[in-house]
């Protein structure tokens, strides 16, 4: 790591600022390249994935070909047995056949692949298969992999102090269990990649994924190659959310099995239904609760399970579960608490990451506990989850680690409370019900507080590459992707001010695993903490090199130089960064570095529970109005007000871009959304006419996200920011706790039996429930 | 006779001779101009990601429409000026909607930029539009993002799309209309061979023929429906027969009695004539599909093709409408309901077209309402749709007419609520129990991913509930969204 104690703190001219991301121009004009744009080699084939479109689970016992492999433009077809290394595609404990072997293990498995001459000829190749399936009761529901004890991995809780007691001793206690639903990424890109084999077997994958380092080595493992001989590239993503941090690799593996197989460039592009159907989603869950409490509202004991149905195999089940668990207290002090948790197998799609990696379903498991007190004490909702949240004394999780900017917390939802109004509001809120019999109202403030790191340590960590040209340009490289966050422009925004350059000096360029190696995915939202900080280091160290050789050239000590404005300043002489540059190469100083960066303090041991997962949180709140019918069970949002914590931003309107985007992802997710499996096991939405995303006219008009007056991130991050790509998808909880308090109006002291997402169907259940007595 | 498409791109007049009849418009640029910024997103005109803009001339004036290249077949854009992403900036310099989204941080990955672009394209050649937040969200749902949560999308189209058109389209607008109208011709067009052909005849009497000669033809509005037939079924349509250059069939005829549509009438046409029948049939209309698919598909499609999903059929059952339809040079007309004979199944001849459609004017003492249950407020379709038409003598509700969609495997009317319904009194609520009652009689509905059985017959009954606190005049509010009467104070139909 450079010794900066001589250099000059850079001039922040790009950092902090408001810069339009770096394919602004390109994205409106329609000259950003995704994978799809890229000029076609030439003698491209297409691959189409093929399935058995009627079965679910079962024994295959016939696959006949014979029809697509007769049908025009048909190249090859390729099954498992074409398969020269090993058929799995898993980002973690294997499970996952790139193509089935045997066996259908859910809905849409993929069983083989059709290469053709154009895509066309492909799709309709693929459906000319006849697979005959024995079939079996597949096992769909939490509740069918209950009975079947059914698990993709072991169970795994954690406890502090002794829950049980605590709830036997609370003064009260109550109980319920609710579901919250899964979510398609529906990144608007589908899935995608294009592999050209070259000599010595070879093979370059243009894979549209969050994880490039992963591609390479799944395409290497199916391939039987070294790794060093699979390169994996990508310059954009048309988003990601999660859904392409492992579920891009059957895709790669497929394109390059093609490639390898007819020693051409093949090019897969999932159909969207394909893609909705073969890949994994967010868990949806059954959340088991009981909570012991007093009179004041106040949280003695919880003991929460959490029954999530993880699909047909682990891929990364553990840590999103993990992260369930880590966020089952959202912002609130548990003095006793048992989280368990149960990782279901089911013959589904294997779900998988998707922005929040779990937290989302656990803390929205915690606001259902704390509505669910506010409810039957007759407080006001906002007044028990104050009185529960972190404090000066009550500051630490049930895992352990301490809460440290408990006072952020507290500032975030005072100052929201204030600027937007809550309690003249809740007045208001209760007028309006009292004079309306149909349409009711309900108002809620939710906070958010995430955990930022992986909770697998070894993904904490970093590369980058940085060229300084003797022309004064700089060439940016690290392992971090692009998928819309504005990543690489934050990158570019603090190599460029630690360069002293302009940015239109710095070449933003595509990830590859060969210019920087072994790196973890983009996630967790780590994305710029991580790679800010490695590009920085490797920027840093060539300006320590140039400052030593411009303070020996020009006879000043190496703290009289500085760089600004792609020009170098040492003692009293001014030269350009490009002379500077030139000269220090014909010295023969090297102008290029790799950088590298490790997360400090992270010590989270799974097998004991202890130590500190996160290096720290971010956090934010948001408040939300919405009206319901209660005849028809549909639902408006008519006002948003957000106040996030993002440290100190590197990029103000790239955070708020994300804090929006986020929120509105999770009220979808909360209210629209809704994935929906027949009786037989097949997935039934699987395209945007049966998928509802929220759409422009779903927002409400007041919908204000505003950064919090940060002091700055207290660990030592990239400027002292904070990162933000996921907790703004639970911001949306204020939503869902809206509903949860217009339906509550209708029977004081009874908690409404809402599921999410609140379509409205759940809603008018929820509503008929209170109206006829049955709620809990 | 003509056997090439002709449209103008870029100021160009580009001619095509080789049209297959299942070409789509985002194929023909993707695949065979190799222009990449139209994107693909779902296939099937849901996501707006391809969206490109036809100009076109309407009553002389050039109007530029949004619609979805995904599902458009190549050969509907005779005739029309094609414009893409590409074609916005000149010489470096961003159009002033490509300017307010990069300024405005409205793109994040990208994807869907160039489609939005498009729309906003459109939106900001519109005329007469009032800037407002309601106006962009509606010209923009059929825009999907999954990443900026819109709000800076609606900023930019507040900010750029409302003054006078001031860019290169506006300035050559003269240029555009003159070789518009130098392409406009009377030649029916025939790509093809008798076995695979894309056809637009020019005349009634044209479509009469070719219809007969080829009854096996698949006929084509707006392929707002036909074009997920190609891409998403792949059905096999070698035969397609367009009519949207038939003269005459696109005739909108508005009287004191009543209103005439023709077949090829666009949603997007008809909606004003529809809203001066019933407020509530332009709600209705606004959120049937998208600005993209009301551009393109057309009511009598939306009916032609008896969908059990289509919004427009109950609407217009209610409304007492009556279809009229031509084979050879036989014509005929029937009540709307009774077009409709079971699922996928309509009282259609062999070679018979829908030529148009007839709405009766709803009388003084006749009182319209219908409403759209769906997951999603817009571009979604209905779980429950339900259209009711209630004649009053004082408070006295003298005939019913109330028509479902989503209930059955076609849109029916609700014969015995019909019947339970007559004689009830509008002041005495109730009287309207067994109407509301009889609905679980009236139909069977199903359980699909879109409701449940049981939430479908609650939510009719609620409808038909509100039907009738509306025509009573409820004193309180009882609608959430887009409301074209908030509460019961026009009494202008009932009684």
């Amino acid at each position: 790591m450079p010794h900066d104690s001589h250099l000059v703190t850079p001039d922040l001219t790009h950092v902090h600022k408001s810069l339009p991301h770096d394919s602004a121009e390109k994205h409106v004009t329609g000259t950003a390249l995704y994978i799809d744009d890229l000029v076609e080699p030439q003698g491209l084939l297409h691959v189409v994935p093929g399935w058995a479109r009627q079965a679910v689970r079962g024994r295959i016992v016939s696959v006949d070909l014979d029809a697509v492999r007769s049908a025009p433009g048909v190249v090859a077809v390729l099954t498992a047995q074409d398969v020269p290394g090993l058929n799995d595609c898993s980002p973690s404990i294997g499970g996952d056949p790139v193509l089935a072997d045997g066996e259908i293990l859910f809905y849409g498995q993929v069983v083989f692949a059709v290469v053709a001459t154009t895509r066309d000829a492909a799709r309709r190749a693929a459906r000319l298969a006849r697979i005959d399936v024995e079939a079996m009761v597949p096992v769909m529901t939490v509740e069918d992999a209950e009975a079947a004890n059914v698990t993709v991995l072991p169970d795994y809780q954690f406890r502090r102090g002794d829950p049980e007691a605590g709830l036997a001793a609370a003064e009260r206690r109550q109980s319920g269990s609710f579901r919250v639903g899964g979510q398609e990424h529906f990144y608007l890109e589908s899935q995608i990649a294009m592999a050209l084999p070259g000599e010595d077997r070879s093979m370059l994958v243009h894979t549209s994924t969050q994880h490039p380092t992963e591609v390479q080595h799944v395409v290497a493992k199916v391939l039987a190659l070294p790794d060093a001989l699979v390169t994996a590239e990508i310059r954009r993503m048309g988003g990601g959310f999660g859904g392409k941090e492992s579920q891009a690799n059957q895709w790669a593996c497929l394109a390059a099995l093609a490639a390898n197989a007819t020693g051409k460039p093949c090019k897969i592009r999932l159909d969207r239904d394909d893609d909705m159907i073969m890949t994994g989603k967010r868990h949806d869950f059954r959340v088991d609760w009981a909570v012991g409490h007093d009179d004041t509202g106040r949280i003695k004991s919880v003991d929460m399970t959490l029954l999530a149905r993880c699909g047909y195999s682990a891929d990364l089940s553990l840590g999103v579960i993990d992260r369930s668990m880590f966020h089952s207290d959202s912002s609130y002090f548990y003095p006793d608490a048992v989280i368990r948790s149960r990782r279901l197998r089911t013959d589904t799609c294997s779900n998988t990451a998707f922005r929040g990696f779990g937290g989302p379903q656990g803390m929205l498991a915690a606001e259902r506990i704390i509505d669910a007190i506010a409810i039957t004490l007759g407080l006001d909702p906002l007044e028990v989850r104050k009185r529960n949240f972190y404090d000066a004394s009550r500051n630490t999780t049930p895992y352990g680690m301490p809460v440290e900017e408990w006072q952020t917390l507290h500032s975030i939802v005072e100052q929201l409370e204030d600027r937007a109004d809550y309690w003249q509001r809740r007045h208001e809120v209760r007028a309006f019900n009292a004079r309306n019999h149909v349409l009711k109202k309900g108002l809620a403030l939710t906070p958010v507080k995430f955990g930022i790191s992986f909770t697998l340590k070894h993904l904490n960590q970093a590369g980058a590459l940085v060229h300084l040209y003797t022309d004064g340009s700089v060439h940016l490289n690290h392992g971090g992707t692009e998928m819309g966050q504005g990543l690489y422009q934050k990158v570019a925004q603090v190599v460029a001010d630690e360069l002293g350059v302009t940015l239109d000096k710095v070449a933003i360029t595509a990830t590859t695993t060969a210019k920087v190696p072994n790196t973890g995915p983009t996630a967790a939202s780590s994305g710029t903490d991580l790679n800010a900080m490695a590009a920085r280091n490797a920027a840093r160290t060539i300006r320590e090199r140039l400052t030593a050789f411009a303070a020996e050239r020009y006879g000043c000590p190496p703290a009289a130089v500085s760089f600004r404005n792609n020009r170098v300043f040492a003692g009293t002489s001014e030269v350009s960064l490009a002379e500077l540059a030139r000269a220090a190469h014909q010295a023969r100083v090297h102008l290029s570095d790799a950088g590298f960066y490790a997360s400090p303090k992270i010590t989270w041991d799974r097998e004991t529970a202890t130590g500190r997962p996160f290096l720290y949180f971010a956090y934010g709140a948001a408040m939300s109005e919405v009206t319901i019918d209660t005849m028809t069970g549909e639902m408006v949002v008519n006002r948003v007000d957000v106040l996030h914590d993002v440290g100190r931003s590197l990029n103000p309107a790239i955070d708020i871009g994300q804090i929006e985007g986020g929120f509105v992802q999770g009220m979808g997710w909360l209210t629209t959304e809704e994935l929906v499996w027949d009786g037989q096991g097949r997935l039934r939405t699987h395209a945007p006419s049966t998928y509802k995303i929220p759409t422009a006219s779903d927002i409400p008009d007041h919908f204000k996200v505003e950064l919090y007056d940060s002091p700055g991130n207290p660990e030592e991050t990239i400027y002292r920011s904070k990162a933000v790509g996921e907790p703004p998808v639970m911001l949306a909880n204020s939503v869902f706790c809206a509903i949860t308090d217009a339906i509550a109006s209708l029977r004081p002291g009874h908690v409404p039996p809402l599921d999410a997402p609140a379509t409205p169907e759940a809603i008018l259940k929820a509503v008929r429930a209170m109206k006829s007595g049955g709620a809990a | 006779m003509r056997d090439t498409i002709r449209f103008l791109r870029s100021g160009k007049v580009i001619e095509l001779a080789d049209v297959g009849p299942m070409d789509t418009v985002l194929d023909y640029l993707r695949l065979t101009e190799r222009a990449t910024g139209t994107k693909e997103g779902c296939g099937e005109g849901d996501c707006g990601a391809c969206t490109v803009a036809l100009g076109r001339l309407v009553a002389g004036k050039l109007v530029y429409q949004p619609v979805n290249a995904c599902i458009l077949l190549l050969g509907m854009i005779d005739g029309a000026e094609l414009v893409t992403v590409e074609d916005l900036s000149s010489e470096g310099r961003l159009h002033p909607v490509q300017k307010a989204m990069r300024d405005l941080h409205g793109s994040q990955c990208g994807f869907c930029t160039p489609g939005f672009i498009m729309s906003l394209f459109t939106l900001y050649h519109a005329e007469g539009m009032a800037r407002s937040r309601k106006a962009v969200t509606d010209w923009l749902a059929g825009n999907l993002c999954r990443c900026t949560g819109y709000r800076p999308i609606i900023d930019a189209a507040l900010s750029s799309c409302f003054e006078a058109a001031d860019d290169a389209f506006a300035w050559r607008a003269g240029e555009t209309r003159e070789a518009l109208r130098r392409l406009a011709d009377s030649r029916d067009i025939f790509i093809g061979t008798p076995e695979s052909f894309f056809a637009a005849p020019v005349t009634v009497e044209g479509l009469a023929a070719i219809y007969g000669q080829h009854p096996d033809a698949t006929l084509v509005a707006g392929a707002t429906d036909v074009g997920l037939w190609i891409t998403k079924s792949l059905k096999s349509l070698p035969k397609i027969i367009h009519l949207g250059r038939v003269a005459g069939l696109n005739r909108i005829e508005e009287t004191t009695a009543g209103l005439f549509l023709g077949a090829s009438v666009t949603y997007a046409t008809a909606e004003a004539a529809m809203g001066r029948l019933a407020p509530d049939l332009a709600e209705l209309l606004r959120r049937i599909g998208s600005k993209q698919v009301r551009a393109s598909g057309t009511i009598g499609g939306n009916i032609a093709n008896g969908s059990p999903i289509g919004d427009t059929p109950p609407a217009l059952i209610a409304m007492g409408a009556t279809l009229e339809l031509q084979q050879g040079d036989t014509q005929r007309s029937l009540p709307l309901e009774e077009f409709f004979l079971d699922y996928g199944k309509q009282d259609r001849g062999t070679a018979e077209f829908v030529t148009g459609l007839y709405i009766p004017r709803p009388e003084a003492n006749q009182f319209y309402r219908c409403y759209k249950v769906s997951k999603r407020f817009d571009q979604d379709i209905s779980a429950v749709m339900g259209a009711f038409r209630f004649t009053v003598e004082g408070a006295e509700i003298t005939q019913a007419r109330i028509a479902f969609g989503g209930m059955a495997a076609t849109p029916r009317r609700a014969a015995g609520a019909e019947a339970a319904l007559t004689g009830a009194s509008l002041d005495d609520p109730s009287t309207w129990g067994p109407a509301i009652r009889e609905l679980s009689s009236d139909y069977t509905p199903i359980t699909d991913m879109r409701a449940s059985a049981d939430y479908r017959m609650e939510a009719a009954r609620a409808l038909l509930a509100k039907a009738l606190m509306e025509a009573s005049g409820a004193s309180e509010p009882i609608r959430l969204n887009g409301a074209a009467h908030q509460s019961g104070e026009d009494h202008e139909h009932a009684a």
